[in-house]
């Protein structure tokens, strides 16, 4: 555990000294304030943050594997993963610790956005319930979109290359549900189980389902084993 | 954690071989290192040196073949063997952005050192590699001798059993070069250490004993000393003669012992190039002859084997 807390505080520091990740926060808070905006300042407004989150969702597919392009593939470029790899850590240690490390940027981030349900709260009179459950649910799908991060992270030395095709792949797991509707019967169902986003409307409007958290946290489990599975094979390459 | 039988060598390697794909890198390699022995390999580029590096570190396993290091298994028990090996890959890779001394910390905590030890040890390594004025530089602002240093620091901070150093002096200055080879020279009196090179001073000045590998393929294994005295055998030797050519030439080929004479003439000297059979000092002989015949000697060199030729001797097969 302890090589996994010392991979995770690594990351950790150099997120918080690189560039890249202020940047990601700093557009992922902008963008998330533009929605936030638009929602208070059309004729009717609503005291709410559904629209926050609407946006949030598809801010996270762009940002999320921004954040998480570097943690392999960097070392695959520079070869430090050869002494990675050496030193008597096990493979899923490492993936741990660098999975622990974004997931804790994104809170981080997260947080901040808490600024504007404070605004809210001072100005308005919103209901809680869905606001909890949102963030929950956020939290949630922003754990499942950096899993798929670190899986193309770990399978590439390009960062680009593992930033583009986590993006792609979560654009499909977004727009599952059009695809859903152009079939029928067990097909549909299936293709609108698998999607990202239809597990995530009922928190934003405050229902918690135990079927939606376990969705994500299969997601991300199913993800997160990959990037290990991943890893260990690069030995056998 | 069970112990396979270790015969006492540190490190046994039997019928290693590996593929990148259909391509044999490395191919029944076998050979073992004692404990607090320092083995050189010795190859050409691309023989084999890093593919072998890589298998006995755990970074890749062998295609066919087995190695046991310290007993135990390179791939059954690969964190085992980790945890006693310390690496100092070819390429030198290092974390750019991070500072000297947060690196060390970090290597310490991933070879499970208690905090105590790494701060101890950090301070230690950094004497012996003489990091102490970079101590918090960025690793990436550092010269290429430096980080060269900074590698070797990680590989023996956690005070492994067996170092293995992939041409560890390779494009640092000369001084450093010497540095170098005298801190591995004293790591090697309690460590065992295996290390590749191409360089064949440095594998007589620092290695007890020496593997030559050519195209993946281990084609002599000896001593430093005894390698050169196995080849000094073909001796040959450099005369200069003053006389006729036509009757030296011929009357160095019947001397016995001499297994062939040539001829070539530069800048007006008639140099004759001489090979002797196995063990035979033909210098007496060579200087008599000479001056009974009534010619004169001008000079007379013997070309002893240095480890040079023999190295491209064995490597490239050519015939001497
Ligand atoms: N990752 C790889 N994929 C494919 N082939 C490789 C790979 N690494 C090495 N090779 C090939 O295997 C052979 C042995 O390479 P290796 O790096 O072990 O040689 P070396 O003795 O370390 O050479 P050098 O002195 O140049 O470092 C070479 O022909 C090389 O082209
Ligand atoms: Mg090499």
């Amino acid at each position: 555990m302890r090589t996994v807390q010392a991979v995770a505080w690594k990351e950790i520091q150099i997120y918080f000294s690189s560039p890249t990740a202020y940047i990601v926060a700093m557009i992922f808070l902008a963008l998330a304030s533009f929605f936030f905006v638009r929602d208070l300042s059309n004729p009717f407004p609503q005291a709410s943050m559904s629209s926050f989150f609407q946006g949030a969702t598809i801010i996270l597919i762009l940002l999320a594997p921004t954040l998480t392009m570097r943690l392999l593939a960097e070392e695959q470029k520079l070869g430090t993963i050869e002494l990675l790899l050496t030193s008597p850590v096990r493979d899923w240690e490492v993936i741990l610790g660098k999975y622990i490390a974004s997931l804790v940027f994104l809170l981080g981030t997260i947080v901040l956005t808490l600024y504007f349900v404070l605004l809210l709260v001072i100005f308005a009179d919103p209901d809680p319930g869905p606001i909890w459950s949102g963030y929950l649910g956020l939290i949630l799908y922003g754990a499942a979109a950096l899993s798929v991060g670190l899986l193309t992270s770990t399978l590439t030395s390009n960062q680009i290359v593992a930033a583009v095709v986590a993006m792609g792949i979560l654009l499909v797991l977004y727009f599952t549900d059009f695809a859903a509707g152009t079939l029928t019967g067990l097909p549909a169902t299936i293709v609108n189980e698998i999607g990202l986003k239809s597990h995530f409307d009922d928190f934003e409007r405050g229902v918690i389902d135990t079927k939606h958290i376990a969705y994500y946290l299969l997601l991300t489990s199913f993800f997160v084993f990959l990037s290990i599975r991943a890893l260990e094979s690069r030995r056998w390459r | 954690m069970v112990k396979q039988d270790s015969k006492s060598l540190m490190i046994q390697a039997s019928g290693l071989t590996h593929y990148y794909g259909p391509y044999a890198a490395i191919e029944d390699v076998n050979f073992g290192v004692e404990r607090g022995e320092v083995l050189g390999f010795l190859g050409p580029n691309g023989a084999g040196k890093t593919t072998t590096m890589r298998i006995l570190t755990g970074y890749m396993p062998p295609t066919r073949g087995k190695v046991t290091l310290d007993g135990f298994d390179i791939v059954e028990q690969s964190l085992e063997v980790r945890r006693r090996v310390g690496y100092l890959p070819e390429t030198v890779p290092l974390y750019t952005d991070m500072p000297v001394n947060s690196y060390l910390k970090y290597m310490g905590t991933l070879r499970q050192m208690p905090p105590k030890a790494i701060k101890r040890r950090i301070s230690e390594v950094i004497d012996v590699c003489r990091l102490g004025d970079y101590r918090s530089t960025l690793i990436g602002k550092l010269s290429k001798g430096f980080r060269q240093r900074v590698g070797i620091a990680q590989a023996i901070l956690h005070e492994p059993e067996v170092l293995v150093l992939d041409e560890p002096t390779i494009g640092i200055d000369p001084i450093q070069v010497v540095e170098t080879r005298r801190l591995i020279q004293e790591l090697g009196r309690e460590q065992t250490v295996v290390l590749s090179t191409h360089i064949l001073p440095e594998v007589s000045m620092i290695c007890d004993r020496v593997l030559i590998i050519s195209e993946g393929k281990i084609v002599a294994e000896d001593t430093p000393e005894n390698l050169a005295e196995r080849l000094k055998g073909s001796e040959q030797m450099e005369v200069e003669i003053g006389g006729p050519v036509s009757q030296v030439l011929p009357a160095l080929r019947a001397l016995k012992g001499v297994a062939s004479a040539s001829h070539q003439s530069s800048h007006g000297k008639e140099i004759y190039t001489i090979q002797a059979n196995e063990g035979q000092d033909l210098r007496d002989e060579i200087s008599r002859t000479v001056i009974g015949a009534g010619w004169s000697l001008l000079s007379m060199q013997t070309m002893g084997m240095s480890l040079e030729e023999i190295f491209l001797k064995l490597t490239t097969h050519e015939e001497l």
